[in-house]
């Protein structure tokens, strides 16, 4: 700023400025905090509408979450989420980095085209498509296999972590591959031995984004998946610890707390990342 | 120089070596795997789909036959249909005008630099981080018939009369707002983040010969910041739309399209008629009414790819 503005129009804008920030936080994050405080407050305390509901009115309780992990089989949902998530992020990578390098280093009009057209099927959503794909894992014989998933979640992965790769490779100067060329490599020698070993940084947001992907994915899940032993987590919690007619919101709401947390923080070091790969090129 | 040493290791290597060298053939060969999936496993749904639209299949049914525009006529005869149709547009444009505003404030107020501004940014990202099906479930905790926390908040605070008790996913339109609210709670970490990276993107000479020259905020905001922005603004909302118009995730969880169908949009009534109703010539035929939107967001992203790559 170049202009001085007296002091009070200074707080005045600090004010305001801390204002709005508090308020987009209340609204934005308030579901987690309230996730959290469910968590470990006591069903009497949860039922109890006279008493404040944002104070332990009694003494925090481990027994939702001791609810959670014995009685139903979340810890299973866990494992499944995180086996699917592996199988995809290594089908998402065999496929994506060849497909992104090639985009990246081919010529011609057709390279730029063909790129943006694989980025587009990433926005075909599983609405769509979920129906067919409900007879053709009924073909297969699929229904309530992980397989299922494993199949079918990196029809979205690979389109986008192509993009996103694409991007990587597309800055790598040319030089280095060539200089490696000159010194006896061959062209694809030269990307294995090279461009690989700089590239870690996309390969490993490529390896993220698939992964929380996978975690966020419910229309899928919910179609092909009908047993509770085969779901993940975030088909699991909502459809399986729903449907009784009691709610359990202790244990729900730690189940939900769990299983976003990790992968929020871990997404947040990437997220600049992903906005370069969603916003196509419209920043320059 | 590319060519002239490939030449040269192709006059002693084998053919493994010459494929190794040969772009025109490796190019290809990269591409093809990553392609064949995309085709095996959008492409070929995706045309299932318009010709379960046009049969009658069930999910029991072994056989089907062609039906032509049948399911069309059926699934548009319904008022459940022009319900969730309807709801399907007030859900996007009213949830996509507010994360527009929403986003573009909290976007300006993040452009500035503050202390502690990575955990504000990592707060107000996790509803888009977190997985929305999660989310969805703390919301319906915070909309609990009993014991919602918004009501006893209001009630506190005397903004609700001591015998006023909204059943927020209970009552039509109050059921209506609510799955609005949670989409736009949703979508506004992810339209914050692309309109931050434009801000930033504006250099700041810009503004400071703007300053210079006797141009207030408002004055370099309206005709500096928004022109500038324009472009990727349409990102975000492409992205909103897109992400909106087909979403089925909140209402499913949230009220299941009831009360009486009343929140009901096309991919949850699809779900219900094609998956829960085993009707999937019906369900192919509702989730089709998607695809113009997608179409069209499709246009406008190639439109806008091929000016960056002008400009």
């Amino acid at each position: 700023m170049t202009r001085r503005p007296f002091k009070l129009v200074r707080i005045a804008r600090a004010g305001g400025h801390a204002g709005i920030l508090v308020f987009f936080i209340t609204f934005l994050a308030f579901p987690f905090y309230w996730m959290l405080m469910t968590t470990f407050k006591t069903t009497i305390d949860l039922h109890d509408v006279s008493k404040n509901p944002f104070l332990f009115n009694e003494p925090p309780t481990l027994e939702h979450l001791a609810v959670l992990f014995q009685d139903t089989q979340y810890l299973q949902w866990l494992i499944n989420t995180g086996a699917v998530g592996i199988a995809v992020v290594l089908i998402t990578l065999a496929l994506a980095v060849p497909a992104g390098y090639a985009l990246a280093r081919m010529t011609g009009p057709w390279a730029q085209t063909l790129g943006i057209a694989i980025f587009l099927t990433y926005l075909v959503p599983p609405t769509i498509l979920f129906i067919p794909f409900a007879r053709i894992i009924a073909t297969l014989g699929l229904q309530d296999s992980l397989w299922s998933l494993v199949l079918v979640y990196p029809s979205f992965t690979v389109p986008f972590c192509t993009w996103l790769l694409m991007g990587f490779f597309k800055a790598i100067p040319r030089d280095l591959e060539d200089a490696a060329m000159i010194d006896g490599l061959s062209r694809f020698g030269a990307f294995v031995k090279v461009v690989m070993p700089i590239s870690l940084a996309g390969v490993l947001t490529s390896i993220i984004f698939a992964f929380t992907l996978v975690t966020q994915e419910f229309v899928y899940g919910v179609t092909f998946i009908t047993s509770a032993s085969s779901y993940t987590v975030s088909v699991g919690v909502p459809t399986f610890l729903v449907r009784g007619d009691v709610y359990f919101w202790g244990s729900m709401m730690g189940a939900c707390l769990i299983a976003s947390v990790p992968i929020a923080i871990i997404y947040n070091f990437f997220v600049d990342r992903f906005v370069a790969g969603f916003t196509v090129g419209a920043v320059k | 120089m590319t060519t002239a040493t490939a030449n040269t290791f192709t006059a002693k290597a084998g053919w493994r070596t010459r494929l190794a060298d040969n772009e025109r053939l490796l190019w290809p060969l990269m591409l093809a795997p990553a392609i064949l999936y995309i085709v095996l496993l959008v492409g070929f749904p995706f045309f299932l789909s318009l010709f379960y639209s046009v049969s009658d299949v069930t999910v029991g049914s072994r056989s089907m036959s062609f039906v032509g525009l049948e399911n069309f006529r059926r699934v548009v005869a319904t008022d459940t249909f022009w319900t969730a149709l309807k709801n399907t547009l007030i859900f996007t444009i009213v949830s996509q005008v507010f994360v527009l505003v929403f986003a573009n404030i909290l976007a300006m107020s993040l452009s500035a630099d503050f202390r502690g501004k990575w955990l504000v940014r990592l707060l107000i990202l996790l509803p888009w981080v977190a997985p929305i099906s999660l989310g969805a479930i703390g919301w319906l905790w915070i909309y609990d018939s009993i014991y919602s926390v918004i009501n006893w908040t209001g009630q506190a605070l005397r903004l609700l009369g001591p015998n006023e008790w909204p059943i927020w996913l209970g009552q039509p339109t109050l059921a209506m707002v609510s799955i609005i609210i949670v989409q736009i709670w949703r979508i506004v970490p992810l339209a914050t983040v692309i309109l931050l990276a434009g801000l930033t993107s504006i250099p700041q000479d810009i503004h400071d010969a703007a300053a210079v020259d006797g141009a207030g905020f408002w004055r370099r905001t309206l005709q500096i910041t928004f022109p500038l922005l324009l472009p990727i603004t349409l990102v975000a909302v492409l992205f909103g739309i897109i992400f909106t118009f087909t979403d089925m995730i909140v209402v499913f969880l949230l009220t299941r399209g009831g009360p009486y169908d009343q929140t009901q949009v096309l991919a949850t009534w699809a779900f219900f008629t094609g998956i829960q109703g085993g009707d999937l010539a019906g369900g192919a035929a509702v989730s089709l009414f998607l695809f113009p939107v997608l179409v069209a967001v499709a246009i406008v992203f190639l439109l806008l790819a091929r000016r960056s790559e002008v400009t």
